[in-house]
């Protein structure tokens, strides 16, 4: 297919129909109001359907209960408003329901604001909501890749039964690439779990997160970490560009990713050879790939790049363990890093090092 | 020997837990006692709430989703727009229904979403064990109103059947009581109504309930039937507040 221009929210909205979304429920809030603008305008056409709920609790409880009734299903919404998800997400993932949540990240804490940041990481990989549980977490850098996570996204979600979350920023939700929706295969798969009316002698389906007794919630839970184990092996992606030789390797995912890489150019006409590892599912999270090269002698330190006051830098450290020094250059409230000043704070590291 | 009564298929045969003298078991009946009348229950899809009929989905006898507390009107209109040619209810008690999940009551009623919701109304939270609900009456001593309710401070008792017949979504709204065999048979007749009203595409329609909670009212269950008429009936009249042709 030709490649056409798109903004990066109405790319993921046309990413997930094409990947047969059918239903979405969701709340404005800005910077992602393109993708239920374009999920109203465009789910009607094929058959779906979309409701402006009354809040961020009330759609992600319509998620609960179109997944738990089968359907391909997602939301979308920006900090505050993922923050108010949380619950809903804690039942969908104790009730083993997949779907597809998206945050196009604004800066916090509380309203914060509207320009692009990545300080709602811990949130999204570290739980969020109450109790003990993971999903997979995608942080696209480019259009491109957005559109073929979302797709991806739905995949894994139901292969799973498990909620999974595309992280991206203002940045990514509002700026225009050209994108190829590439042709594949929707399989939709079978749901014996799901309500859809139970037929006499056959079993009843219930979907639900309590469990009352302590030792069958222990059981449950233990199953669930199950899943996280197969997770781990099976859907930890990671892009390692210009590792070789590398003195420092930066460590930076989504927009970050993409200034790293000016930066690492940039360095190049100044003799510094830096590279990068650009984590692509921050959950499950790529800590044998940043072990490894930590264990290349030619790798003296790591700098983590991120937009926040440094949350994915204790992932890094916690995957270096010790074994050479973690940096960290980070701007926040909607600040974007340049790579001058990324260059600069790499300069220091080098004085030290 | 003719069999004169026998539990309704709708219902699975797990035994209630549900206190001596309580009425949800009376109220759980009369939906299961519908479900089958009406040849529903191999496409009725129910939705638990959060509070004492947490339970629901093990004892009504058809697929059923367990809801976070006051979210099963968000829940239910998930499951409805997926399938819509199947009966989609909420069994909500008032805590669940009139205090956390008000905004999704009213909003699932104003979409007019086909939906069937039982309100179990007893003026009380009783899983959590006995604090003021918005539909406590005043004066009632609660652990969280122990001087009882003041208008004042806890303001007055919702009518949530009132304030939803003013919503143009909502197809029927009706009050009913369980307090006497009397009650009990026109409960019935508005349940089915309720789940009849869903079949036939008209909106949202919802029974309330009054119904009694001698364990956190500190009283016998025969006080307690006669405590809803004498107290809960005068403030929370019952009857049809909305029905569209």
């Amino acid at each position: 297919m030709a490649k056409v221009l798109m903004k990066g929210n109405e790319a993921i909205a046309e990413a997930a129909i094409q990947a047969g979304c059918r239903y979405f429920f969701g709340y404005p809030i800005t910077p992602q109001n393109e993708i239920p603008a374009y999920m109203a305008k465009m789910l009607p056409k094929v058959g779906g359907c979309f409701i402006q709920a009354e809040s961020e609790i009330s759609a992600i409880n319509m998620v609960y209960g179109a997944a738990g009734a089968g359907a391909r299903v997602m939301t979308s919404s920006s900090s505050p408003g993922i923050s108010l998800k949380q619950e809903g997400i804690s039942y969908i993932v104790g009730a083993e329901l997949p779907c597809l949540i998206v945050n196009i990240v604004r800066g916090g804490p509380g309203l914060g604001g509207i320009q692009p940041a990545q300080s709602d990481y811990f949130q999204a990989v570290k739980g969020g909501g109450h109790g003990d549980y993971h999903m997979v977490v995608l942080a696209p850098a480019s259009i491109q890749e957005m559109v073929d996570l979302v797709m991806d996204g739905f995949d894994i979600a139901d292969r799973y039964r498990n909620p999974v979350m595309v992280l991206g920023d203002g940045m990514l939700g509002q700026m225009m690439e050209p994108v190829e929706f590439k042709e594949r295969d929707i399989v939709l798969p079978e749901k014996p779990w799901a309500t859809t009316g139970n037929k006499d002698g056959e079993p009843r389906r219930i979907i639900n997160s309590l469990f009352i007794d302590a030792q069958a919630l222990e059981d449950h839970v233990h199953k669930l970490y199950r899943k996280y184990d197969e997770m781990k092996k099976n859907e930890t992606r990671v892009e390692c560009y210009n590792c070789e030789n590398a003195e420092i390797i930066i460590v930076a995912y989504g927009t970050t990713a993409r200034i790293a890489k000016n930066v690492i150019q940039m360095a190049a006409k100044e003799g510094i050879n830096l590279g990068l590892i650009r984590p692509i599912t921050l959950w499950p999270f790529p800590d044998d790939t940043i072990d490894r090269w930590a264990e290349a002698d030619h790798t003296k330190a790591f700098l983590t790049l991120e937009m926040s006051m440094g949350q994915m830098v204790e992932d890094v450290r916690l995957s270096v363990n010790g074994k050479k020094p973690v940096y960290f250059y980070g701007r926040t409230g909607g600040m974007v890093p340049t790579p001058r000043a990324v260059l600069e704070e790499i300069k220091k590291i080098r004085e030290v090092m | 020997m003719t069999k004169v009564f026998e539990r309704p298929k709708a219902l699975t045969d797990k035994p209630f837990h549900y206190c001596p003298g309580c009425t949800h078991g009376i109220i759980h009946c009369l939906v299961a006692e519908v479900i089958d009348e009406l040849g529903i229950r191999e496409k009725t899809i129910g939705v638990a709430p959060v509070g004492c009929a947490v339970f629901a989905y093990e004892y009504f006898n058809c697929d059923m989703h367990e809801a976070a507390h006051g979210r099963a009107p968000a829940v239910a209109t998930g499951i409805k727009r997926v399938h819509p040619d199947n009966v989609v209810f909420t069994y909500q008690g008032d805590g669940d229904l009139a205090s956390i999940g008000i905004a999704e009551i009213v909003h699932a009623a104003n979409r007019g979403e086909k939906i069937t919701t039982i309100f179990v109304n007893n003026a009380i939270y009783g899983m959590t064990g006995g604090q003021m609900a918005p539909t406590s009456l005043l004066g009632q001593v609660t652990t969280t109103s122990p001087y009882g309710r003041n208008p004042d401070t806890e303001g007055h008792p919702i009518r949530v059947s009132e304030m939803l017949a003013t919503v143009e979504g909502a197809a029927f709204i009706e009050r009913v009581s369980v307090h006497d065999i009397k009650n009990i048979n026109r409960a019935k007749r508005a349940i089915k109504k309720a789940f009849q009203v869903q079949l036939e595409g008209k909106g949202f329609a919802m029974v309330e309930v009054l119904s009694t909670c001698p364990t956190n009212w500190g009283m016998t269950p025969v006080e307690s039937l006669k405590w809803i008429e004498e107290n809960m009936i005068p403030y929370y009249p019952l009857g049809i507040k909305k029905e569209v042709d």
